[in-house]
């Protein structure tokens, strides 16, 4: 069933500082920027919130800052504008990748990077990324602003630790550190458009042949945006080649299946996902071990 | 109600609606363009495409409030001209079959828009990328690609 829109309102404050001040006013008011989720579930019927605060007009929070050490990305940024700069393309490709493949073209067009971290799909495409860069959350409220590590983040299914009165601010994410390996694959039903069932994104150092520092990043693999931590510790300080791999993989995917609690759901299987993602995992070290 | 002006096809609109209207409701049901259509009703079959200020979205998921100040151009607004009543890349579709049933070409004109806009000499892949959001349910794309391909060489004869 169709909502009717008459029970619906929205407001669009021209500025951050007004717009934090009407959420401090109204903290059950919803923000709502580029509307890729929100206005799905409004057309479904299926919208529980009647009052919503538009982020969309609000230039403060769409912004891209290269600095030396890091690249901040407003909570605005869309998935586009991420496509379009090229030092996210030359320094964070995982994140790069992650952005081309969310939605469609005009999905990317509207949709933010702000939407896609808060709403908090545990099968998003750009925290898994996000995760294995480490990357760190600026909060914002009229009181002031806070930072904390994006994995801390999410607190369980769909609950973030964002009060009530609080915005996504920015995203700040360390540029490549140097001699870092990346991979990242999504597996969802079609290339283009398809939420996930299953994504990994994963970076590695290597120091003579010996895993020195491993990062992993998952989607769908439990009830939020999950940092594999078991995986990655199973295979840090571990020789990495073509003769350990077999030993290796055997390792990272009984680590994996420790850790990894996917479920069955309209997109796919537990057992699906859980295959899936170790085979991934196997893929990852498998790029590893041969090139070098 | 709120009173929400916008830019559509060159012409200056101004609607008084509920702030969270969808703006493919605005545009097929206030203001009468029915070029726009409704497929899925959540940005996944890209028949409601339009044009906002240039880049292409979904009007579904545009809370009309949203569209405040914006340039919209939808499929009756693509020829630049009245001595010409189809666009080139609508030519393109004519002649090459590329569409069938209807629903999903206004969508698909205003895509390939967008993308020969960005990509004016587009690879294979790139076509596929750009009209990826875009579902047709007649064509097979075959002939959807080639007069979209058809479009970039007409495009690149004519300009100077």
């Amino acid at each position: 069933m169709r909502s009717n829109v008459h029970d619906f309102s929205l407001v669009a404050p021209p500025t951050l500082s007004e717009a934090l001040k009407l959420l401090a006013s109204d903290p059950a008011l919803t923000p709502i920027a580029g509307g890729t989720e929100l206005m799905v579930a409004l057309s479904a019927g299926r919208l529980p919130q009647r009052q919503l605060l538009s982020l969309h007009q609000v230039r403060e929070l769409r912004f891209i800052h290269a600095n030396p050490e890091t690249i901040v990305l407003g909570a605005g940024t869309t998935f586009t504008d991420i496509r379009r700069h090229e030092a996210i393309a030359e320094d964070l490709p995982l994140l790069t990748a992650a952005a081309s493949w969310t939605g469609s073209i005009a999905n990317q067009n509207r949709g933010t990077l702000g939407g896609n971290i808060v709403n908090a799909s545990p099968a998003a495409d750009t925290p898994p990324a996000l995760l294995a860069y480490g990357a760190t959350l600026t909060l914002i409220s009229s009181a002031g602003m806070r930072t904390m590590p994006y994995g801390m983040f999410h607190l369980s299914y769909k609950k973030t630790a964002l009060a009530p009165d609080e915005l996504l601010y920015s995203v700040t994410v360390p540029r490549r550190s140097p001699g870092y390996r990346s991979y990242i694959r999504k597996v969802g039903t079609r290339n283009a458009q398809a939420i996930s069932k299953v994504a990994i994104a994963a970076l590695a150092k290597i120091e003579d042949g010996i895993i020195a520092d491993v990062r992993i990043g998952a989607a769908s693999l439990r009830e939020t945006p999950v940092r594999c931590a078991a995986t990655e510790k199973a295979l840090t300080g571990q020789t990495i080649s073509a003769a350990e791999l077999p030993r290796l993989v055997a390792a990272a995917s009984s680590a994996l299946a420790s850790e990894a609690k996917p479920v069955d759901d309209i997109r796919s299987t537990a057992k699906y996902r859980a295959a899936v993602a170790a085979n991934l995992i196997e893929e990852f070290l498998e790029q590893l071990a041969t090139s070098g | 109600m709120t009173e929400i002006t916008l830019t559509v096809n060159g012409q200056l609109q101004t609607v008084d609606l509920p702030s969270m209207k969808r703006l493919l409701d605005v545009l097929r049901e206030d203001l009468g363009l029915t070029g726009a259509k409704e497929g899925c009703g959540e940005g996944e079959c890209g028949s409601c495409s339009v044009l906002m200020d240039g880049e292409l979205v979904n009007s579904c998921l545009v809370p009309a409030l949203q569209a405040e100040g914006a340039h919209i151009t939808t499929i009756e607004g693509l020829s630049p001209e009245t001595t010409a009543p189809l666009h080139p890349i609508q030519q393109c579709f004519l002649e090459h079959g590329g569409a069938q049933c209807g629903i999903c070409t206004p969508g698909m004109i205003l895509a390939t828009h967008h993308l020969l806009a960005k990509h004016p000499q587009p690879t294979m892949e790139e076509i596929q990328e750009g009209l990826a959001g875009n579902l047709c349910r007649c064509t097979g794309y075959m002939r959807i690609f080639e007069a979209v391909e058809q479009a970039a060489k007409a495009s690149a004869e004519s300009t100077p």
